[in-house]
């Protein structure tokens, strides 16, 4: 198969997702109405008031009438508004998008260039190394990512201080604080991913290491070395992107726990708030950026995925 | 239940899964066993340490830590039930379905698989608690359809290989209904693959729960959560850090414990599935002496002496000797399993750990089996070179012709840029490619298998090696192409003066090739002599089989003797001659024990291992018995 051709098919398919993770979570969002008016109004709200607004916010017109409105303004880049303060989604979302990027952009690098590290360490390190790496891995896949925060909070924020325990600052105030303020959001977010890419780097380099072409190579001199950090860690590349991908979509749902544990004001904190107040075209709103952020790595992901493999370039 | 037993074997996993089964009872039992309410406060007493009295301490409003585990645990694992029935629900009927059932629909299937792979699946929990005012119900049954998928995988590939047997098919031909086919079938033998998958799904939904918990979706304080109680920690996280250390440390251990239960799982699956032999533990063999091993030959480019390979413990290849030299060809035949491969490796110095070798393996003089990892790291390539059996897979497929090439010449002749290139292309115009510089440009899939067969030994020649070992080069190869790399060797020797050693099981290939042949059975050299001699004169009946059994020596259209038996697993070589079992000469004698390599006549360089050498004429006992 040409280069182009699989990856036009593949954007194709992420392309897919983002017409049906919104559409999914719209006809949600449209199967119980009077329990978001009840939850917006509170328990004790009149029969009449409950009409009223079921009115003033749309919600008595049919779901598929709805629906078509709102595919038709977010093709336009209207999210709607708010049921809550009646500020547009957009308003609401777009100043929380770079907290966020920060935040889940950081932990893909973290646990992709951590775990390709540990996966070639226990890769070429004896046995004891690897034992050690395996213990290590079960416990930090085993403890959630939620505890990790919180226990990194007491160690390095409240018992050592040496980062903020939570809160944020934007790079344009302060580049040193900002960098200080996402250590360990990150950490705590990337932790369980590093294992998984080390789990994926290691036997990917120990298929190639142990293949046929490995002994070809070693057998007609080529060095240990260029073996193992040229040749496995280069066969390792294109399984490894691709795991970190998938790494990627579970990460960016954990961030919605972490920016709540860090209170930082990202998409995910927001999400939490307006899912609590029924403020459904909040939600729907960030459903559709998450999408987005999912499909724009998914892509860039399948690109040099697609480049790394050269039976496909 | 063999599984069961299997199971049984592993400690930690039987460890694990007490340790489950107990929670969950305690759990359980919470209303009977819970020391206090667990919304019970008690404010003069806030934030205590363990105690007698409270066993986890206390929290912030006083209330009673080790209670509000229990009864918060009927949260999160209730919750874990709920969602894990529906992931496993759907995922088993899913994969049936598209691994079985209805081969029509799997496509469909594995695209959805697929989006809910994708989909981050928050957004669609978050709206679900939305319009539910957080209803937790709803929340867990939403988390198991987006799970669902890690198990709709494993159901549908488990049923899709079991779908391949025959039993199922003589089910389908006897007429049986699908349904049935499935539930008396194909169910009962996709069962481990799908437990396991589902207890690896349990620990990753008990920790997403906990999220959720601990952001407050899905629970209602005060009522207590695993993941609410660290939440609750946390607020007073600088006063009594303790509190964060009940409630996560049981759920990061009630997860692991699932986790080293699928591990257990999946152990005693697969080896329920292929018991191995135990044949192997019985023999602790002492490797055989060296007798009649003899000096190295000075005048050879290669010399093997008494080499002996094991592998844990086990003797594969035993006391094999022989010698090639410069511009000749040394043929080694034998069935599969015979030790070919390994004699190679072990004179490549390519064996893993794990391996024993005892002997010599000489080269300029040097033993490299003793011989400093520096010298003979020096000769591989550039000594003692080699081209392995299958092309296709012998080039690093991330890498280009000349990438691969000038890595082994800038390795050897310290050359780079354009000198590097320049001998590149004229190594592959050495090998016969028509057109090197395109050659060079290919990635090794696009390369057919005659060029990337060139292309290996052109990296073998990199190096300008005195010897050669080439292992079956052409067993892959189409016909036409195999005659091709055989005139290649030999016009490449006729070059350089290599030295080869060629395995292969053609005779044909050794008529044509080799002047000297070693015949190995079982781990040994059987017959070792100059190629004529083999031919016309075969001292051992193996040899005598061998030739019978291969297409050349027998006449057209009569049917292909082949030597009756097969060769036995190095575990269970006898004690007597290793061809005993297989020969029709066989007496008594032969069995008694080792049988010594021997020249045919005084001083021949034509030797044998059969006690009955004297005796027996073979070189006509092929025909004897076809006519
Ligand atoms: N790494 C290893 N560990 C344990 N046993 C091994 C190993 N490699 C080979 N063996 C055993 O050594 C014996 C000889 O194997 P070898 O591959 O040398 O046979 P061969 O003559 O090359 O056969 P073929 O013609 O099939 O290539 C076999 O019984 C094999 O099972
Ligand atoms: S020693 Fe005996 S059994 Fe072995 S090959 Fe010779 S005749 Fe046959
Ligand atoms: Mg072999």
């Amino acid at each position: 198969m040409n280069f182009l051709g699989t990856l036009a098919s593949r954007t194709l398919g992420s392309l897919a997702l983002l017409i049906v993770v919104p559409t999914i979570t719209f006809f949600i969002q449209g199967l119980s109405p009077s329990n978001v008016v009840k939850g917006l109004l509170g328990l004790d709200a009149t029969p009449a008031q409950i009409a009223d607004l079921n009115h003033r916010l749309g919600l008595d017109q049919p779901l598929m009438l709805r629906y078509a409105r709102w595919l038709a303004n977010a093709a336009t880049g209207d999210l709607g508004t708010s049921y809550t303060n009646h500020q547009s989604v957009q308003q609401i979302l777009a100043p929380r998008l770079s907290v966020s990027l920060s935040l889940i952009l950081g932990a893909l690098a973290v646990f992709t260039i951590a775990g390709v590290v540990v996966g070639v360490m226990s890769a070429t390190q004896g046995r004891v190394v690897g034992r050690v790496l395996d213990v290590v891995s079960t416990i930090g896949v085993a403890a959630p990512n939620f505890w990790l925060a919180v226990i990194l909070i007491a160690l390095f924020g409240v018992a050592l201080p040496i980062f903020p325990a939570t809160g944020y600052v934007f790079f344009s105030d302060s580049p040193r604080l900002w960098l200080l303020s996402l250590v360990l959001p990150v950490v705590a977010l990337a932790f369980a991913g590093i294992t998984a890419v080390a789990k994926q780097t290691r036997d990917q380099m120990m298929l190639a290491i142990h293949s046929p072409w490995a002994r070809t190579l070693r057998a007609n001199g080529a060095s240990e070395v260029s073996i193992v950090y040229k040749h496995a860690l280069r066969n390792a590349a294109a399984p490894v992107i691709t795991i970190a991908g998938t790494i990627f979509v579970g990460a960016l749902s954990g961030s919605v726990v972490i920016e709540n544990i860090f209170v930082l004001p990202g998409l995910g904190s927001q999400s939490l708030a307006s899912a609590l107040q029924a403020d459904l075209p909040v939600v729907q709103g960030i459903a559709v950026y998450f999408t987005i952020i999912v499909v724009v790595v998914n892509v860039v992901i399948d690109i040099a995925a697609a480049i790394l493999n050269p039976k496909v370039r | 239940m063999r599984l069961a037993r299997e199971y049984l074997r592993r400690p930690l996993g039987v460890i694990a899964a007490a340790f489950l089964v107990l929670v969950a009872l305690a759990v359980i039992a919470a209303p009977l066993i819970a020391p206090y309410d667990q919304l019970r406060m008690d404010l003069g007493h806030s934030l205590a340490l363990p105690s007698a009295k409270h066993w986890l301490g206390t929290d912030r409003l006083g209330r009673d830590v080790l209670s509000r585990l229990l009864w918060g645990g009927r949260v999160s694992l209730g919750g874990l039930a709920e969602a894990l029935s529906v992931a496993f629900a759907i995922g088993v009927v899913a994969g049936l379905i598209a691994g079985y059932v209805g081969r029509g629909v799997d496509n469909a299937i594995s695209r959805t698989t697929e989006v809910l792979m994708a989909t981050p699946g928050i957004v669609v929990l978050l709206m679900v608690y939305g319009i539910s005012n957080n209803n937790a119900h709803l929340g867990m049954i939403t988390l198991g359809v987006l799970c669902s998928p890690s198990i709709t995988r494993v159901t549908r590939a488990a049923a899709r290989a079991v779908s391949q047997e025959v039993y199922i098919s003589s089910a389908e031909v006897l007429g049986m209904g699908r349904l049935r086919i499935v539930f008396d079938h194909v169910l009962p033998n996709i069962w481990g693959p799908i437990i396991v998958s589902t207890a690896v799904l349990g620990a990753v939904i008990l920790g997403i729960q906990g999220g959720l918990n601990y952001i407050n979706l899905g629970v209602n304080p005060p009522a207590a959560s695993w993941g609410g109680m660290v939440s609750d920690g946390q607020r007073v996280l600088a006063q009594q850090p303790w509190l964060i250390v009940p409630s996560g440390l049981l759920l990061t251990l009630v997860i692991m414990a699932l986790m080293l239960t699928a591990d257990g799982l999946r152990d005693a699956t697969a080896s329920n599935r292929s018991r191995p032999a135990r044949a192997q533990a019985a023999a602790a063999r002492k490797p055989s002496a060296q007798a009649g091993a003899g000096q190295a030959d000075a005048s050879a480019a290669l010399s093997v002496r008494g080499l002996s390979v094991s592998f844990s413990g086990l003797e594969v290849v035993r006391n094999v000797s022989f010698d090639v030299r410069d511009g000749r060809t040394l043929g080694i035949v034998g069935e599969s399993g015979c030790g070919k491969s390994v004699t190679a490796s072990a004179a490549l110095d390519q064996l893993g750990p794990g391996s024993r070798i005892d002997g010599e393996v000489v080269f300029g003089g040097v033993d490299l089996n003793h011989a400093p990892r520096r010298v003979r790291a020096r000769t591989r390539g550039a000594g003692i070179a080699y081209v392995s059996q299958d092309p296709m897979v012998a080039l690093d497929p991330c890498f280009t012709v000349e990438s691969q090439l000038g890595e082994l010449i800038g390795r050897h002749e310290r050359l780079r840029g354009s000198r590097r290139r320049a001998r590149a292309l004229e190594l592959l115009r050495q090998v016969g490619l028509p057109n090197p510089a395109d050659t060079a440009a290919r990635y090794p899939h696009q390369l057919s298998g005659g060029m990337a067969q060139r292309v290996s030994i052109a990296c073998a020649l990199a190096g300008r090696p005195r010897v050669l070992i080439a292992d079956e080069p052409t067993t892959a190869l189409d016909v036409t192409i195999q005659g091709e790399i055989l005139d290649l060797l030999r016009t490449l020797q006729g070059e350089t003066g290599l030295a080869i050693v060629l395995i292969t099981h053609d005779l044909g290939v050794v008529a044509d090739l080799c002047d000297r042949v070693a015949v190995m059975y079982a781990g040994e050299i059987v017959e070792i002599a100059d190629v004529e001699s083999i031919f016309d004169r075969p001292a051992h009946p193996y040899t005598r089989g061998l030739i019978d059994s291969n297409p050349i020596a027998s006449k057209r259209g009569s049917p292909l003797p082949s030597i009756p038996g097969a060769v036995p697993s190095p575990a269970n070589w006898p004690i007597g001659c290793h061809f005993g079992e297989r020969c029709r000469f066989r007496t008594p004698q032969c069995s008694a024990g080792p049988v010594p390599l021997a020249p045919v006549a005084d001083a021949s360089p034509h030797q044998a291992r059969c006690i009955r050498v004297g005796e027996l004429d073979l070189a006509s006992a092929g025909q004897e018995r076809r006519s």
